[in-house]
């Protein structure tokens, strides 16, 4: 049985990176195809001032000056670019699906949450980016996201399975509690909302540089497909409300943590290196948040800060787990 | 209206027209002295010379603004890195022994800084500090602020509404009052504090919502530092201890039988409680096949637990999650080894020691390395270090090596000296080292020190007569971290009041609109404008959506069910999506 469950679990892992890799080639196709494309016409009326109560700092665009630069527009070229977009989507909730039965099949085939190593924590984390990004393309459309989401989740599932794959084992008795499933959990689905908030921001900060480039050259002809993304503002708000549902789940995934090893070992911070990093990605969303709110850092410098709250979830990840020591390092390898 | 401020930076604009977003204190105030302004913003003519007051005042107002927060919370994470990796003293002793031995140019300078403690430095003190003094100048003001505000009505519109990128027009003939009450209904509806304003020549329906924000802002700060104060407070009214229990031996509660004992500042070190126990058994089972070989399955000790003495004792299965509690002191099991059973004869033939000895695990198949002092040895006091193999094995090199972490093959591996221990005399010393300045090692038939390998009943001579030491068994024995953590109760209210403070700091959305009404030639000009105080909202999608349900349905085509149609619209399903 166990045996049984650990092969489908490894076949699904195997078949989801791969329908994502399809689906990031699918929107692949869907930039290149834009390349040409025009930006959509403005729907929304031109903001009058740059300074909104929104996203004070970030510098609404004014309509494109010249005939070059609004391009004719190409119907039949936008549906084909939008329809290897929605292709890809189809293909990430395929993806998706198959992921999520391997990660079952895994905790089924070791009779325990599937989070005991490196390998089981990279399979929970990557599928709940997915589901992140899937929720939040039906709430906000955020298909545009897709290329990056599909790319990262490829790369992470692909090291996976190829890299850190381990089979099935048990759990160390330290991990034996029902505060396993609290503290990973939360702390799963604030590291999968990082992910769409860190992709999110770099779509940002990409868009924004856009935006500048062609404030500052208004006849330049404004083609391809970051032009058929929303505004910078509005991918900045999305990746603020990312942040802003990821932020207090990771503070409350510290401090269950802080909780659990009051229970096990009798001190609520023991200041393992594991516990450094949590506190430093804390830390620096904290500033994250602030910074939003400090003159002179919305904007662009807020989005960094952002990346870099992401880079050090990531460390504390890859980086302590591989080098690591002190308690924790039993998740390791 | 409101008073209107002069903030230096981030309102330019429309906003100008307002009160400040957040508190004057937090940023507005900073246009004392000098300051770190933003390109742009037009300096202040050169202050005069400070005078102390005023210095003191202008660095009180630096230290509590959101740059210098924000400058803070980035040190303090910056600060923090070293502490994750380089080896801490609280945390791994041996390490830190270790990585002086590596690196002796770099511990001078690393012992100076603090930078083998790190969370306990003069530098990481100093930030933290700083940062809970901003905090707190933050707070206080802001919350005095807050509370004056907090029963507000909703401010009078600014004179120009066309300004805010939030904004709509329209025109209507419905009369100038039917339109106004229209629009306070529709905002009252829709929960939002509303205060109409009226003069002659217009009318001005104001609303705002979500001022419970802020107290959820100020709530998640003041709960950071309860939590905090919290572990402060349980840290220096318990104790932090650790002690190691040979299976079959007991512990009972007093200094002496502590490796390690840090009380907190106001404990009281007499009132330890008198509760003693026996490690009866301990138990441990590794996974011995298939994946995850040599991954420990259980382990667990049977005590047997007299809560204070001449009491009935009680069994008690100890684990890893699975903590004693007894008389509001935690015993925890962290960890556990093997403690090798010698008999040392000395030259003259006689039982010099005889006992488990503790040897510390050194990775995860349980080699574990140890020291064994005889002391009481005569001609010459005797003196073994060297590792414990659970499964012995040889690699390629020859060299023994532990396979596995269960004792299926024990083999002892010593290296013998003689000479003087200095046990009798000098400062204490640590029972897992040696202290060889006055040992010299035997030597074997080469001429060099040769390792004793010692199966478990084997005896072995020592040189010239000197002895012999035998290899009896082995015992386990479990590392336990005992601990009094009294008032545990405050960081975790203080853990939950943050995290119900940030989710209303973060999902409440203060709004502000206005819907400005006047009558120009018969018809009725409506004008709509909204104000976000916090990011994360779409004020556009909330307008658009005013305008929809103010618009009067006969201006579109004529009956309610016009308006019913319009709002089921895409659009409209955004803007219900904000409210949730
Ligand atoms: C221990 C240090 C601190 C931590 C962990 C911290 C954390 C946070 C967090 C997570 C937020 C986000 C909540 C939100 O956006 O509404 C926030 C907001 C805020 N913090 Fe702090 N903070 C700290 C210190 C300070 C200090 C010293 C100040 C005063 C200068 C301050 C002023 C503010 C203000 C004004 C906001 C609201 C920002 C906004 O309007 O979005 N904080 N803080």
């Amino acid at each position: 049985m166990t045996e049984t469950f650990a092969h489908i679990s490894n076949n699904a892992l195997y078949s989801a990176t791969f329908i994502y890799v399809l689906a990031m080639l699918a929107h692949v196709v869907e930039w290149s195809m834009a390349r040409e494309l025009p930006a959509p016409a403005v729907t929304a009326r031109p903001a009058l001032v740059s300074a909104g109560g929104v996203t004070r700092g970030v510098t609404a665009l004014p309509p494109a000056g010249s005939a070059a630069a609004r391009a004719p527009v190409d119907d039949d070229g936008a549906e084909r670019s939008d329809r290897f977009g929605r292709i890809g989507l189809s293909l990430t909730v395929l993806g998706l699906l198959v992921h999520a039965v391997g990660v079952v099949a895994r905790g089924i085939a070791a009779q325990r949450v599937p989070w005991g190593s490196m390998y089981e924590f990279a399979i929970t984390g990557s599928l709940a980016v997915v589901v992140a990004y899937v929720i939040l393309v039906r709430r906000y459309d955020i298909r545009w996201l897709g290329l990056l989401v599909t790319g990262f989740v490829s790369i992470v599932l692909g090291i996976a399975v190829i890299v850190l794959y381990r089979p099935v084992g048990p759990l160390v008795p330290a991990l034996h509690s029902y505060w396993l499933l609290i503290h990973v959990s939360s702390a799963a689905i604030a590291g999968g909302a990082f992910a769409v908030g860190a992709l999110a921001s770099v779509l940002f900060l990409l868009r924004s540089r856009l935006e500048a480039k062609a404030l500052a050259n208004p006849d330049a002809p404004r083609t391809g497909f970051l032009w058929r993304t929303p505004p910078a503002e509005a991918i900045d708000r999305v990746a603020y409300r990312v942040h802003a549902f990821a932020f207090p789940l990771w503070t409350f995934a510290v401090m269950a943590g802080a909780i659990w090893a009051q229970y096990a070992w009798g001190k609520f911070w023991g200041w393992d290196p594991k516990e450094v990093w949590a506190f430093i990605t804390w830390v620096v969303y904290a500033a994250y948040l602030h910074a939003r709110a400090t003159a002179g850092w919305r904007g662009r410098a807020a989005a960094y800060v952002a990346l870099l709250g992401f880079a050090t979830f990531l460390f504390n990840f890859v980086g302590i787990n591989l080098f690591g020591t002190g308690l924790h390092s039993y998740s390791g390898m | 209206m409101p008073p209107r401020s002069d903030r230096p930076d981030d309102y330019a604009g429309p906003l100008d027209q307002l009160e400040p977003l957040e508190p004057p204190d937090t940023e507005t105030e900073r246009s004392g002295p000098p300051g770190d302004r933003p390109a742009g913003v037009p300096a202040k003519p050169a202050a005069p010379a400070l005078r102390p007051v005023e210095f003191a005042r202008w660095i009180w107002r630096q230290l509590t603004s959101m740059r210098t927060a924000l400058v803070l919370l980035f040190l303090l994470a910056i600060a923090s890195i070293p502490g994750s990796l380089i080896p801490q003293e609280r945390i791994d002793p041996n390490a830190v022994l270790a990585f002086k031995a590596n690196h002796p140019s770099l511990t001078p300078l690393f012992d100076r800084i603090g930078m083998f403690a790190v969370f306990n430095s003069v530098w990481f003190s100093a930030i933290y500090i700083l940062l809970m003094l901003s905090l707190v100048g933050c707070i206080v003001p802001r919350a005095r602020v807050y509370a004056k505000n907090a029963r507000a009505r909703p401010p009078n519109a600014p004179r120009n509404l066309s300004r805010f990128p939030a904004y709509d027009a329209w025109e209507t003939a419905e009369p100038r009052a039917v339109a106004a009450a229209r629009a306070r209904d529709l905002l009252a509806g829709q929960r939002r504090r509303v205060e109409v304003y009226e003069t002659a020549d217009e009318t001005v329906v104001s609303a705002e919502k979500g001022y419970l924000r802020e107290a959820g802002n100020l709530l998640f700060h003041v709960a950071v530092l309860i939590v905090l104060i919290g572990f402060a407070v349980t840290g220096l009214y318990g104790f932090k201890g650790s002690a190691a229990v040979i299976s079959g031996q007991g512990f009972s509660d007093t200094l002496t039988q502590y490796a390690d004992f840090t009380p907190g500042g106001r404990y009281d070190t007499a009132s330890l409680p008198p509760f003693q126990f026996t490690v009866d058994d301990f138990n441990v089972s590794w996974k011995r096949s298939g994946a995850g070989v040599g991954t420990p399955l259980t382990f667990n000790a049977d005590l047997s637990v007299t809560s204070r003495p001449g009491a009935k004792p009680s069994n008690y299965d100890l684990q890893v999650n699975h903590p004693l509690n007894v008389d509001g002191v935690s015993v925890f099991l962290v960890g556990h080894g093997y403690a090798p059973v010698v008999t040392v004869r000395d030259g003259k033939g006689r039982v010099a020691f005889k006992g488990p000895v503790i040897f510390l695990p050194q990775d995860s198949s349980f080699t574990s390395f140890g020291v064994i002092k005889v002391p009481d040895a005569s001609p010459t006091q005797l003196g073994f270090e060297g590792y414990f193999f659970p499964t012995a094995a040889l690699n390629n090199a020859g060299q023994p090596y532990s396979a596995f972490p269960d004792a299926d093959n024990p083999v002892l591996s010593l290296i013998a000296y003689k000479g003087d221990l200095g046990v009798d005399s000098g400062p204490p010393q640590s029972v897992y080292v040696l202290n060889k300045d006055h040992l010299t090692p035997f030597t074997m038939g080469n001429g060099k020190p040769e390792a004793l390998l010692l199966r478990e009943g084997k005896t072995i001579a020592l040189p010239g007569g000197a002895g012999s030491i035998k290899f009896d068994g082995y015992k386990r024995w479990v590392k336990l971290q005992i601990s009094h953590s009294p008032h545990k109760i405050v960081p975790l209210v203080g853990v939950l009041l943050a995290i119900a403070g940030l989710l209303g700091s973060l999902f409440i959305r203060p709004r502000r609109t206005w819907v400005r009404l006047r009558t120009v030639d018969g018809r009725t000009v409506v004008e709509a404008a909204a104000l976000d105080r916090s990011s994360g909202g779409d004020p556009d999608a909330h307008i658009a959506d005013v305008a929809r349900r103010l618009r009067p349905a006969a201006d579109v085509d004529g009956g309610e069910a016009g308006i019913t149609a319009d709002c089921a619209t895409a659009d409209s399903a955004t803007e219900t999506k904000e409210h949730s």
